[in-house]
């Protein structure tokens, strides 16, 4: 009955996995605050964008060296079960603040003057 | 429909359509307990998304930016770190079958654990204090839900552990217990995976517009 | 400290004695009748001294089969609550014209659509195709039982309990009436200030536990417990089918959790996501629910189709046609359900790029679907095919469903949807796919697997009739629905101004009642076929010349499904293994591992119901006493270690000779 044999999520893992993982998630972290706290870009779109590339690729040392993630456990499921979230996770992130935004542009009355999406604008006096 | 006949006879080859012996399927508790991550990464993508709607709205009240305490959340950032390294040595000790380091290691987790709830609820008492309760504009309602639900899930961590904890005391280091650690210990790292998404979007992101 | 008017606020809350309907005759005498049919009940049971046998056998079975047993009957009860609905709705929009304002008042008539709406999604469809897949897959994996035989029973009374909590709104307050996704501002605080949001909120956060734990269950099932040799590849349709659905059930489901609990802060804390001001935003809820409410219909639909691929190749003689490219049309859809959600809001104003892109991703997944079609058209082609029930009701699916699809392929141009957005062409629309798709396949599949599940056939007249009374009656209620969606009537409206309308909305209460006669019928039949269930036995276990393994046990199936695990070569395993002469074992039984049999479950999911209604009623001191009794009920039985038993040698030996006694006697 032991789960030994099944290559099963959480068993692989070494000291040094878990010190090297420690180390990266660290620096990963501390970079993000010091560039936030510190105004190190002029533009903080830059310093948006830096973070949130710092923070998926922490993700990702997490996924790896905490949850020893790889394409052997429970043959090859535990990997597909992720891919298939990050799918959905994205398409509602992006499929909600796309829609959401288009939706804010069209409909907020205060903002129909001089908008990006100006040809959009004739719909809404067809709505019932 | 099957067409019947006398019982294999003994000595022939292994029968084609049935195996003779106990079959035993894979256990599919570390499996189920992934699927379950998997759908609890979904309901936080949900309250992601909710936030980056709703996260400007300030209805003229105070914004990310007067109300982050970026030192505080460090330190609530590096607790959640250590703890996760600490369990990792809790499952390395869980590997080797030392019982009473995993159990030491299980103990500073949890008080890890309990040191960052603390420090976030200190945080909602004085927003709250301050007139910046969650009922206040869309952006707090967001705020505090995104970051008051993972410190729920926090909190059931914490729970949890104590009961393994004890569990482990009265039954030991038995396969059922291991498989259990094993699935706190997924619990607790994809906690700090979503709290990653935290720090970074609302409170590091909050701070910068 | 606490003074009087205080302690009875925390205990009772917002509950009163006005919350009783003593003034609503109608619900009244419902509650009467409804009362004394539940005394009848438990004082048969009581006289026939059944308590025993329904707790040890059934209300605390972690068995698959009893379980997928009481999910099928779970939702056919329901069935009838929902189509009583139905039925006044139908009647009161075929009177209300003009001066007459029928005999339902907007205010309650409200109630009653969405009461019909959550009803049949939530505890019809969802158990009928929760119970189908719980009794099937592992038979037809060759397993023992699901991956978590505990978490399955508690799941099934968590949907049980969803149930109750709704069924009390009737007697108890009143239900929401918002329709059936409980759309804001309307189900926000200031607009529905009573408990009728929250009833709604409450029963399906509580149901929709159990889905997400029966979805993540039937998955871990599915790819830990298949027999030695069933690759993906050689699994049966129908178990593809289940699990590309569970996959749907465990992505989709956190998202309605997640939007509800939004929605119930606003309204019990003051929060403003979807609130009119302070910065919320309702169209969020919208976009949010549909995410969730897209991938929500395949999940409803994909179990039927899995049912009528296994009946067409079983009433064909033939295997299904195109195997491989049924599993990529499946997979295809899964994947594609995620892409379409704002097709149920083109109207919201995202405008033309954004309704473009979903306009176009809705008319290619219905391509898959039409793949499928072809599939199983192709299967019939040459093919000795046998009329049974099953296959009557997958022909009525094959045509009535096209044509719901293709009323679907329609809407999905933004702006044909401009004009048909929440009008009766809409309605009749998914009523076409639910019924013709889910609901026939939900009829096939409980015409198909009765006798595997119970040992005989269910009676062929009172099915017919069912059958026949079913497809018309569908006809005749939903076709006028979609001339008069053309005609610009819009949806949920009580009362109509313009008498031309009145024909139209006659005929349709013709058709409902067609539909309440084929119901009465389908019970007849339940009830003839258990007064000559002799005649109608059947003991081979094999009454359809079956192909998959499930009809290669004993109808019932003993507690453990194989006494031996079987071993895979090919799809269609059964008609391999009767092609090559199989020969089923009599000697060499081993003991075999069983779960133990708990009341957690049922506990547990009592509890929340408790706690649910007390939420409701803003009873806060026993709501926090139940949420504890649930935490502690959870912790206690995670300290039960002693959960497994076994069957000896010699009770399997007895069990499977019983069998072949049988089987000899037959012959």
């Amino acid at each position: 009955m032991s789960s030994e044999h099944s290559g099963s999520l959480g068993h692989s893992g070494t000291l040094r996995e878990y010190v090297t993982g420690f180390a990266l998630a660290v620096t990963l972290t501390a970079i993000p605050f010091w560039l936030v706290m510190a105004h190190t870009f002029g533009r903080s779109s830059t310093t948006a964008a830096v973070i949130l590339v710092l923070a998926s690729v922490q993700i990702v040392v997490h996924m790896v060296y905490f949850l020893h993630m790889n394409t052997r456990s429970e043959g090859g499921w535990t990997l597909l079960a992720l891919l298939f979230t990050v799918m959905l996770v994205v398409i509602a992130l992006s499929g909600s603040i796309w829609v959401m935004s288009h939706l804010n542009d069209n409909m907020m009355p205060a903002a129909m003057h001089g908008m990006g999406t100006m040809h959009d604008m004739h719909d809404m006096h067809d709505m019932p | 429909m099957s067409s019947e006949s006398a019982s294999p006879a003994d000595g022939a080859e292994a029968p084609r359509y049935y195996s003779l012996h106990e079959h035993h399927p894979e256990n599919g508790t570390l499996l189920g307990f992934w699927l379950y991550l998997m759908s609890d990464c979904l309901v936080f993508a949900c309250l992601f998304a909710v936030y980056a709607v709703l996260g400007r709205n300030y209805a003229g009240g105070p914004t990310g930016r007067e109300l982050f305490d970026l030192p505080v959340v460090a330190v609530n950032t590096s607790l959640l770190l250590l703890s996760s390294i600490t369990y990792g040595f809790v499952m390395l000790h869980v590997q080797a079958k030392r019982l009473v380091p995993a159990l030491v290691w299980l103990g500073i987790t949890g008080l890890l654990g309990a040191s960052f709830i603390y420090l976030e609820m200190r945080e909602f008492a004085h927003f709250i204090g301050n007139g910046a309760g969650p009922q206040r504009s869309a952006f707090l309602s967001a705020f505090f839900t995104l970051v008051g639900t993972h410190g729920l899930h926090v909190t059931f961590g914490i729970i949890w552990l104590v009961t393994l904890m004890v569990q482990l005391v009265t039954h030991g280091l038995t396969p059922a217990n291991e498989r259990r650690l094993m699935c706190l210990s997924m619990f607790w790292h994809f906690l700090d995976v979503v709290w990653i998404g935290v720090f970074t979007v609302v409170y590091l992101m909050g701070v910068l517009t | 400290m606490l003074n009087h008017t205080s302690l009875t606020t925390l205990l009772l809350g917002r509950l009163t004695w006005d919350a009783l309907p003593l003034h609503e005759p109608i619900i009244l005498y419902t509650f009467v009748g409804v009362a004394a049919g539940g005394i009848a009940i438990f004082g048969a049971i009581t006289y026939h001294r059944l308590w025993g046998i329904l707790w040890r056998d059934w209300i605390t079975s972690i068995d698959h089969k009893r379980i997928g047993i009481m999910y099928i009957i779970l939702g056919l009860i329901m069935l009838l609550r929902g189509f009583s609905d139905a039925l006044m709705m139908r009647a009161q929009q075929a009177v209300a014209f003009g001066d007459s304002a029928g005999f339902l008042p907007p205010h309650h008539y409200d109630q009653v659509f969405t009461a019909h709406g959550v009803i049949m999604i939530f505890f019809v469809a969802m158990p009928l195709v929760t119970g189908l897949m719980n009794f099937v897959v592992p038979l037809q994996i060759g397993a023992r039982d699901v991956a978590f035989p505990f978490l399955n029973n508690f799941s099934f009374w968590m949907t049980a309990c969803g149930a109750v909590l709704v069924m009390m709104s009737l007697f108890v307050g009143e239900f929401a009436r918002t329709g059936w996704l409980a759309l804001p501002p309307l189900s926000g605080i200031k607009f529905s200030p009573d408990v009728g949001v929250d009833y709604y909120i409450w029963s399906l956060q509580i149901a929709g536990v159990g889905t997400l734990l029966s979805g993540i269950n039937l998955i871990a099932t599915i790819v830990k417990m298949r027999a030695p040799g069933m690759t993906l590849m050689k699994m049966p349709i129908f178990t593809w089918t289940a699990l590309c659905t569970n996959v749907l059930i465990v992505a989709a489901f956190p998202v309605l959790t997640a939007v509800l609990a939004l929605l119930s802060l606003d309204r019990y804390v003051g929060t403003n996501f979807f609130t009119n001001e302070l910065g919320g935003n309702a169209m969020m809820y919208v976009n949010l629910i549909w995410i969730w409410g897209h991938p929500e219909v395949y999940i409803l639909i994909l179990p039927a189709f899995g049912v009528f691929s296994e009946i067409v190749s079983t009433f064909c003689g033939k295997r299904l046609f195109g195997y491989a490219s049924m599993v990529y049309a499946t997979v295809v859809i899964t994947i594609l359900s995620y892409l379409v959600w704002l097709h149920h809001f083109f109207t919201m104003g995202s405008g033309a790029s954004v309704n473009s892109f979903f306009g176009i991703t809705t008319m290619i997944i219905s391509i898959p679907t039409g793949a499928k079609i072809f599939n199983w058209l192709f299967t019939m082609y040459r093919g000795r095919i046998r009329f049974e029930l099953p296959m009557l009701w997958t022909m009525g699916f094959m045509f009535t469903f096209t044509i719901g699809g293709m009323t679907g392929v329609l809407l999905a141009v933004p702006p044909a949807d401009f004009a048909l957005h929440n009008s009766l062409f809409l309605v009749a629309h998914f009523h076409n796919v639910i019924i013709g798709g889910v609901l026939f396949g939900m009829l096939a599949g409980i015409n198909y697997w009765f006798p595997k599940a119970f040992g005989f056939k269910l009676d062929a007249f009172w099915g017919k009739c069912s059958f026949w009374l079913w497809l018309s009656g569908f006809w005749f209620a939903f076709m006028p629905l979609y001339v008069l969606g053309l005609m610009g009537v819009t949806r949920r409206l009580s009362h109509f101004d313009d008498p031309s309308l009145q024909i139209w909305f006659e005929i349709a209460a013709f058709g409902a009642a067609l539909i309440f006669l084929g119901i009465l019928c389908f019970i007849i039949q339940l009830v003839v076929s258990f007064l000559h269930r002799e005649e109608l036995r059947d003991v081979t276990g094999d009454p359809w010349d079956g192909r998959t393994l499930e009809w290669s046990t004993a109808s019932p199936p003993p507690v453990y499904n194989f006494a031996f695990t079987p071993i895979v070569h090919d799809n269609d395993t059964w008609a391999d293994m009767k092609k090559n002469h199989y020969a089923r074992p009599q000697a060499g039984f081993i003991p075999i591992h069983l779960p133990k049999n708990t009341a957690a479950g049922f506990v547990i999911a009592t509890l929340s119901a408790i706690c649910g209604f007390a939420v409701i009623w803003h009873m806060w001191l026993p709501a926090a006493a139940a949420f504890a009794a649930m935490l502690v009920a959870v912790i206690v039985h995670t300290f039960n270690y002693d959960r497994d038993t076994h069957l000896s040698a010699d009770e399997v030996r007895k069990i499977e000779g019983s069998r072949t006694a049988l089987l000899a006697g037959h012959v």
